[in-house]
Parts: structure tokens; C-alpha cells; sequence
């Protein structure tokens, strides 16, 4: 269809709306943002009739490529360190996309504009698209890799696990709450705007160099959709910075979303791009160098900072520190040590690292080795059952970390822990920011003013609280991460499948009590609740 | 001449041969190739299962954790609350279409393929200009204030249910509907632009007040914004898919628009119309499974059967007066093929045998 032709059709599509007398769409998901001023703004034009083929054509390509990596034996040459981390990954973005779909009514209700009505209407079937297509690249996963297990139980494990829940924010905090916070700056103008660069295009590069190219071939047929949804939310933020009554709470929505999206998607993302790839080549980009391309240059300097000048007050100091996090405090490193450390409840084994990795690693982040190598090597040494315990068990001069109530990655960068009491709880914070969001941004008052539509933080935040005191072996049969044996773990901190006696079973991990770090720290008189904060502050400027 | 001696070194992954294939070994769940947290309704899980069930996950099910936001005034997530309606178990509800993204495309790429090219043939055709000027007239009223009826109801009632059901599969049954009506009522949009584009005297502008202002239209209308205003998502589904669908969609459809166009020289309308049927078709099939689900419910059935009771007795009079309101289009056209009257009660005929179907009574509203 020509743009002329183009525009002509979606002038006559714009027709089909009209201001209803009788009775007003009911509003089932409220905002505090206002849009009376607000002038309208076109998101790109799209209408059903060229969508459609479009898609089906994107699909095809899909497909097609889908049977020709079965034909090609593409699984002889992918790497299982790479593909397991994809059982992680697999398990839980199906849900963010389908979570994202059923965010656009929350944006359609709250905008006043049926020129972008229509725009996230087209977006709500992207997304279904999105969700589907990747549970059927997970399954063809499962029935075509060396390992199935993991894959075979992926949605049950995404509900049960510590990083599933870690992930789930990313789709829960599309649909609930204030529906511009959620459906909006949290969903669109943050997470697709500027997180799927990494996760859509730097993570698929990476899978490719790991002989991968089915992840490639999906990820990026879905960021082909991401545009026009990045124009979606572009126009929706516009609309509301014309009003200055919004300006407060767009400031609170962009610190909000700007800092869980940093924390949740570098956390996954980083570790998948650093501690899942074999390619070693010096001159590729380290995770932290895909972060200033694609997170710093193109949306940070390229997308926010223009925003500026229509009033838009920008989180310089969290970018800032965000990228602080990955460069000099070792964000990446420390998630990928606790992802490996806490192995035994994985759906997921985790490969150790070689001489090859330090190596590349102490190119890229110098210093590295002498705050992890040590750790890694000991990794190595407890890989096989029998002499010793998992390594969380075991002296290796760590210690298990507390969560972060907001966020829930734990509070790895020790020193940065923020500990207060709220809502009568003592509660664990990986940074000021989180302690923010939790005891300020998440409140039904901001600054002065109601904010009833805000959402709140709930559930049973900290993981290891549903599993206080109990058996290890116990824990990974009640989540269910046990192979058809009955008795051998899926997670394995190795890939050996070639010797069953390399392999943990429950037998192997039965005797270690499994505490929550959230339940003694409530137990803790005062004076002993200063000393093992300050203690595990303390612990994070020291050289493992 | 190109130089070809300064080169750079090109930089690239070294692939490996690493045997990674299933089947390659054998050890514990090797062979473990099915998703196996969920029991498939036949033997072996279909495409559509093992890409729908239990991706939006449920704390009756896998969750331990519970929903991790909330809104200000309640419980984030699907709450089971957002309909009065209950289920011993909502995942019983699988899609008998079996929508998945690969079928959501190609069946509407296909209709718009269809579409297209029943179009550009009437183009080249010149196949409006034997049309009569009643028919042109009946046209671009009626069929043009339709066009609302299928986007309002694509937008705000379709896309809102599509956040609140407590399943995946339900949901997402729910967002093909959206697809649907929103195509279907472009489609017919285009098709109003073709037409004012065309060498006829057409009015590509009449349907605006036709919608907004016309006696015949009003209820219709009415019910449409009533609809979009209900709240509780399975009320909502069941008043537009089963009641309003059958007594006002599918009365205008397939009972007027779809019998007397050919005889009105017309044989472009009922091609495009025809999709909108064919999509209905398919909505109706879920929907039905559905509230035959929720009525069949051991423990909750009699409830549910009386609250869809209560239901019928709002929206099917407001449906029947706005059917009513439309008898007068029956006697635009030149050629008057059927009356209101056989419309009207071959809509009643099936809307009477759906509901034997889902097992409710016949509401006595039907027959006043």
C-alpha cells in the first residue's frame, strides 16, 4: 500500500470512533495521570489489512527457518552452555509479551485518543504473536537439545522459582498498578524502548556465536514489531508531559521504571551475554560495551535526553549509576555468582568457567579475577557429588545474600544495602533506589498529593521465606526439579551427562538446612542486626 | 585496479561441533520431551496447549509466591473476583479454535487476501454502478453505521476483557475476537472509502450522523455503549457474544444484510459481510464451550445458570428493542427480499437452540 493511500486509509479508520451519550467505557483500571489538555499525538499508522500479511510473511521466514535448522542438525554445533541458560530465559519472557497485551486496554482506557486506541490494539496482537511464538521456540528446544530437562516442566518452573519471580516483575508490572506508570513508562517507554535492544537484538547476536540461530531468527522477527510500539508510548508521553499536573509523577515513574528494568534485565541478561557464551574473541562486545551502545548512546542519549526540552525530568544519576553497577561494582559478576551458587534449585545447569574465561574476562573487566577467579575455581573443584556439598554449603568466603524486597535480585553489591523497617518488617534493599520504590514511590500518597491508583508491592517477596528451615533435598523435590529417575537434580553445576556418577541426585544434597536470610534478620535483636549488616557491608569491599 | 593486500582481519565465532542433539546420550529425563506440568486434553498436548496453558501463571496452580504487585485497591494479577461467574477449575477452558499466533495470521491474512481481491475485481468490474440508488442508499447508511458497531465493540469490549479473565486460554480467545472486529469493522471502512471513491453518488460521510443521530440506530447504539460500560468481564462476554451477537449482530448479518444483497444486484457486500460471519463463527465456538464450561461446573453450575439469567433479563430486552428500532431498514432497499418479521424470528430460532446448547432457559423476555 502507498503512504498515500496509507494515509488515506487510516484518516477513513479514524472515522469508526465516536463520543459515546448513552454510557462511557467503564474504567477498570485507573490512573492519576490526567489528559484533559492533552493534545492528540499519532503513533504510526497501521491498519489490518496490511497488517496481517505482514505478519504472516514475518512468520513464514519464521518457520521456514525453524525447519531448516531440523534439517541442518543445527544442535550439533549449539553450545549447552548457552542453551541452558535458554531454559531460564524461555520460561520466563513468554509471560512478560502476554502480560504486555493485556496491558493495552489499561493504556486505552486512561488515553483519551482513538488515533493511538488503534495503534495499541495492533499492539495487543503483536503480542500475543510474541508470547506464542517463543513457548514454540522452547518447545522445539525441548524436543530437539541433548537435555530436555527444564524445558519439560518450563511454565511450573517459571511460577516456583527465585529468578522466575526475579523475571515476572517484568509482565506483573505491566498490568497492575496506575495503568500510565505500568502500561506506559514501565512497559514502553523503558522496558521495549530501551531494554529490548539487549534482550531482542545483543542477546540473539550472542546466540548466534554460540551456534544458535533459531533464537536470532525469532527475537529479532519480534523486535521487528518493537518500533511501533515504541511509537505507541512515545506519543502516550507526550500527551502527558502537555500537562505540567503529570510532570511529578512521570519524574517518580521514570526513576521507578528506569532503575527495576536496570535491575531485573542487566541481572538476566548480562549473565546469559557473559557467563553463557564460549566465544572468547577478545574483540567481541562485553555485555558492559553492548550496555553503552545500545542502553547509553541509543536510548539514553538518543531517546531521553531530547525528551528534556518537552519537560521531561530525566534520571541522569540512576543511568549513572546503572552503568556504574556494571563497569566498577561488578552488577553482572556477582548475579552470575549467586545464579551458580544457588545451582541445586535450578531448572538449569550452569557450566563452570576455564582458563579461557578468566582470560577474557580480565580483558574486559580488569581486576575480575582477583574478586571472582578464586570462587570460580572453586566452583570447579565442588562440580561432583560425593566428597563434598553443593558449593552454597561449603566455606568458599561466601556468603549467601539477602534479597532485595524490591527489585528481589539479593543485594549483591554489598556495601550499597539499604536495611529499614517497613510496614513493620525489617526489610533488605539493594540500593537506595529500591528502598525508595518500596517505602515512597509505591504509597497511595506522593509527594504531598493522593496517588490511590499507584500500585503495591505484595506477595511473598522473599523466596527463601516459603523455604525457611527446610531439608535441601526436600526443598528441590517439593519445587519439582528432579528428572524422571526421581532422584537425579536438573540442576547441575556442570554439563556432564556422560557419567551418571557425575551427576547430584537428592541423596547428594539431603542433610543442609536451607535458611532464610530475610527470617533471622527479623530475629535478630538490634545489636545483632547492626553487627551482621555492618559485617555484610563490610564483606563487599573484601577480595574473595 | 582493487587492492586486495590491506584487508582487515575479519573477526568471527568459530562454530563447533559439540553433538548436542537429542538423543546423543542417554541419561535421567533424556527422553522427557513433553511439557509435563499440565494434562493435555487428549492423549498428546496439541500445538495450541503447549503454547497457551499456563504461560499466565496462578497462584491455584504453580505460583508460590503469589502475585508480586497489587493494585491500590486490591489484588494484582487475575483475580478470580473480577466476575461474579464461578469455576471449580477456569484452565478446563481450552480454545476449540485453537488460536495460537500462526492461526490468528493466516486466517486473517486469508480473509484479507479475500477481501482484496473481491475488491479490486468489483473496481474493474465497475460492478457499483449497476447499483440502484435504494441500494446505494442502504448502503451507506446502515451498513456505514455498522462499522461502529464491530470497532466499538473490537475496542472496548473485547481488548478491555482480554486483561481480566483468569486464564490464558480464555484471554486470548478473547484478543483473537479484538482482532477480528477490529479488522472486520476497517474492512468495512475501506470499503465506505472505495464506495465514495467510486462513480456512484455515495455519501462516504453519511454514516457519522446515521450512527449518531438516527432514530433506527439509537438503541442499537445504546446497547453498544452499555455494553463497553459493564464491568465484570464475564457478564460482559456473555452479553455480546451470546445475546447481543445473536439478536442484533447476527440478525443485521446474516439474517438482512447477507439475504438480500445478491437480489439487490449486489454481490461485493456479502463477500466482505461474509467474513464478518466466518469470524463470528469461530467467536461463537469459544464462547459457547465456555459458558457450557461454567454452566456444566458440578459445584457452581446451578449458580451460574441463574446468574446468566439475571444477565439475560438486562441485556435481552435492550437487545430486542434495539432490533426493533431497525425494522424500518428493512424496507429500504428496492428489492425487499425478506421482512423484519422472518429476520427476527430465524435470529430467536438460533439464538433459542444456543442456549439449549449452553443449557439455559429461553428468557421470557424473548417472547414479549
Amino acid at each position: 500500500m502507498s503512504r498515500q493511500s496509507l494515509t488515506k486509509a487510516h484518516a477513513k479508520i479514524s472515522e469508526l470512533t465516536w463520543e459515546p451519550t448513552f454510557a462511557t467505557p467503564a474504567t477498570r483500571f485507573g490512573t492519576d495521570y490526567t489528559f484533559e489538555k492533552a493534545p492528540k499525538k499519532d503513533p504510526l499508522k497501521q491498519i489490518m489489512r496490511s497488517y496481517f500479511p505482514m505478519e504472516e510473511e514475518k512468520d513464514n521466514r519464521v518457520f521456514g527457518a525453524m525447519d531448516g535448522a531440523i534439517r541442518g542438525n543445527m544442535f550439533r554445533q549449539v553450545q549447552q552452555r548457552w542453551l541452558e541458560w535458554q531454559k531460564l530465559f524461555l520460561s520466563i519472557i513468554p509471560f512478560p509479551e502476554i502480560s504486555a497485551a493485556r496491558a493495552m486496554p489499561m493504556a486505552i482506557d486512561a488515553v483519551p485518543n482513538p488515533e493511538i486506541h488503534n495503534g495499541l490494539a495492533v499492539q495487543m496482537i503483536d503480542e500475543v504473536r510474541h508470547s506464542t511464538i517463543q513457548m514454540n521456540l522452547k518447545r522445539l528446544y525441548m524436543n530437539n537439545y541433548i537435555d530436555p530437562a527444564g524445558f519439560d516442566m518450563t511454565e511450573k518452573a517459571f511460577a516456583n522459582n527465585y529468578a522466575g519471580t526475579i523475571g515476572r516483575q517484568f509482565g506483573e508490572g505491566f498490568i497492575t498498578g496506575d495503568a500510565i506508570t505500568a502500561a506506559n513508562i514501565y512497559l514502553t517507554v523503558v522496558a521495549e524502548t530501551a531494554f529490548t535492544n539487549t534482550l531482542f537484538v545483543a542477546m540473539p547476536d550472542e546466540a548466534a556465536a554460540n551456534g544458535d540461530y533459531l533464537l536470532p531468527t525469532v527475537f529479532h522477527s519480534v523486535q521487528s514489531d518493537e518500533s511501533r510500539h515504541i511509537s505507541n508510548g512515545y506519543s502516550i508521553l507526550l500527551m502527558a508531559l502537555a500537562d505540567e499536573r503529570n510532570r511529578p509523577l512521570l519524574e517518580r515513574d521514570m526513576r521507578y521504571a528506569w532503575w527495576n528494568n536496570h535491575c531485573v534485565v542487566d541481572a538476566a541478561i548480562g549473565t546469559f551475554i557473559e557467563y553463557g557464551t564460549k566465544d572468547r574473541r577478545k574483540d567481541r562486545e562485553s555485555y558492559a560495551e553492548m550496555w553503552r551502545r545500545w542502553i547509553y548512546d541509543d536510548y539514553y542519549r538518543s531517546y531521553l535526553i531530547p525528551l528534556e526540552k518537552y519537560g521531561l525530568t530525566i534520571p541522569h544519576d540512576l543511568v549513572e549509576e546503572a552503568w556504574n553497577r556494571i563497569t566498577n561494582k561488578g552488577y553482572v559478576h556477582e548475579v552470575a555468582r549467586f545464579f551458580a551458587t544457588g545451582w541445586p534449585v535450578n531448572y538449569w545447569r550452569i557450566d563452570a568457567m576455564t582458563d579461557e574465561d578468566f582470560d577474557w574476562f580480565e580483558f574486559k573487566y580488569p581486576g575480575w579475577y582477583s574478586k571472582y577467579g578464586k570462587w570460580w575455581e572453586e566452583y570447579n573443584r565442588l562440580a561432583y557429588p560425593g566428597r563434598n556439598k553443593p558449593i552454597a554449603f561449603e566455606e568458599v568466603g561466601y556468603q549467601y545474600p539477602h534479597r532485595c524486597w524490591t527489585c528481589m535480585v539479593p543485594a549483591l553489591i554489598r556495601e550499597d544495602m539499604v536495611v529499614e523497617k517497613v510496614d513493620g518488617q525489617w526489610r533488605t534493599y539493594c540500593s537506595e533506589t529500591c528502598h525508595w520504590t518500596d517505602a515512597v514511590a509505591f504509597r497511595s500518597e506522593y509527594e504531598g498529593r493522593e496517588t490511590p491508583n499507584m500500585g503495591r508491592l505484595t506477595g511473598f517477596r522473599e523466596w527463601e521465606t516459603l523455604h525457611h528451615d527446610k531439608d535441601l533435598a526436600d526443598i528441590v523435590k517439593d519445587l519439582g526439579y528432579v528428572r524422571d529417575d526421581g532422584k537425579t537434580l536438573i540442576g547441575q553445576p556442570h554439563l556432564d551427562l556422560d557419567d551418571p556418577k557425575k551427576m547430584w541426585t537428592l541423596d547428594d544434597v539431603r542433610g543442609n538446612q536451607f535458611m532464610s536470610p530475610n527470617v533471622l534478620l527479623n530475629q535478630m535483636s538490634d545489636a545483632e542486626r547492626e553487627a551482621h549488616v555492618a559485617d555484610y557491608r563490610a564483606n563487599g569491599t573484601k577480595v574473595a | 585496479m582493487v587492492d586486495i593486500t590491506d584487508q582487515k582481519t575479519r573477526s568471527f565465532p568459530k562454530i563447533e561441533f559439540t553433538d548436542s542433539e537429542a538423543g546423543a546420550l542417554d541419561f535421567p529425563s533424556s527422553k522427557s520431551r513433553s511439557y509435563n506440568y499440565y494434562k493435555p486434553a487428549k492423549l498428546r498436548a496439541t500445538v495450541y496447549e503447549d503454547v497457551t496453558v499456563d504461560v499466565q501463571p496462578d497462584p491455584e496452580r504453580h505460583l508460590t509466591q503469589g502475585w508480586i504487585y497489587g493494585f491500590g485497591t486490591g489484588p494484582g494479577g487475575y483475580p478470580h473476583e473480577w466476575t461474579e461467574a464461578k469455576s471449580s477449575n477456569w484452565h478446563a477452558f481450552l480454545d476449540p479454535n485453537e488460536e495460537w499466533e500462526q492461526s490468528i495470521y493466516r486466517n486473517n491474512a486469508a480473509v484479507v487476501r479475500q477481501v482484496s481481491l473481491c475488491l479490486e475485481n468489483a473496481k474493474r468490474a465497475g460492478a457499483y454502478a449497476g447499483w440502484n440508488s435504494a441500494w446505494v442508499k442502504f448502503i451507506e447508511r446502515n451498513l456505514g453505521a455498522w462499522m461502529h458497531v464491530e470497532q466499538g465493540l473490537g475496542l472496548h469490549v473485547f481488548t478491555a476483557v482480554q486483561r481480566s479473565g483468569p486464564t490464558n486460554m480464555i484471554n486470548t480467545a478473547v484478543a483473537v475476537s479484538a482482532a477480528h472486529k477490529i479488522r472486520f469493522a476497517q474492512d468495512l471502512a475501506l470499503f465506505n472509502l472505495d464506495l465514495s471513491e467510486a462513480d456512484i453518488h455515495f455519501d462516504g460521510q453519511a454514516h457519522r450522523d446515521v450512527w449518531r443521530d438516527a432514530p433506527e440506530w439509537q438503541p442499537t447504539r445504546e446497547v453498544v455503549e452499555r455494553l463497553t460500560a459493564v464491568g465484570d468481564w464475564c457478564e460482559l462476554l456473555f452479553a455480546t457474544n451470546i445475546v447481543f451477537e445473536q439478536l442484533v449482530g447476527a440478525l443485521f448479518r446474516s439474517e438482512l444484510v447477507m439475504q438480500i444483497s445478491a437480489r439487490n444486484g449486489d454481490y461485493i457486500t456479502p463477500t466482505l459481510v461474509g467474513t464478518g460471519e466466518h469470524d463470528y463463527a469461530r467467536d461463537l465456538a469459544y464462547t459457547r464451550t465456555l459458558y457450557q464450561m461454567l454452566t456444566r461446573d458440578e459445584t457452581h453450575g446451578e449458580a451460574n445458570k441463574a446468574l446468566f439469567g439475571q444477565w439475560m433479563s438486562v441485556w435481552v430486552p435492550r437487545c430486542l428493542e434495539a432490533a426493533h428500532a431497525l425494522q424500518p431498514i428493512w424496507s429500504q432497499p428496492a428489492e425487499k427480499a425478506i421482512t423484519f418479521a422472518t429476520s427476527l424470528d430465524a435470529a430467536k430460532v438460533k439464538f433459542r437452540s444456543l442456549l439449549e446448547e449452553i443449557g439455559l432457559d429461553v428468557p421470557k423476555e424473548l417472547d414479549q
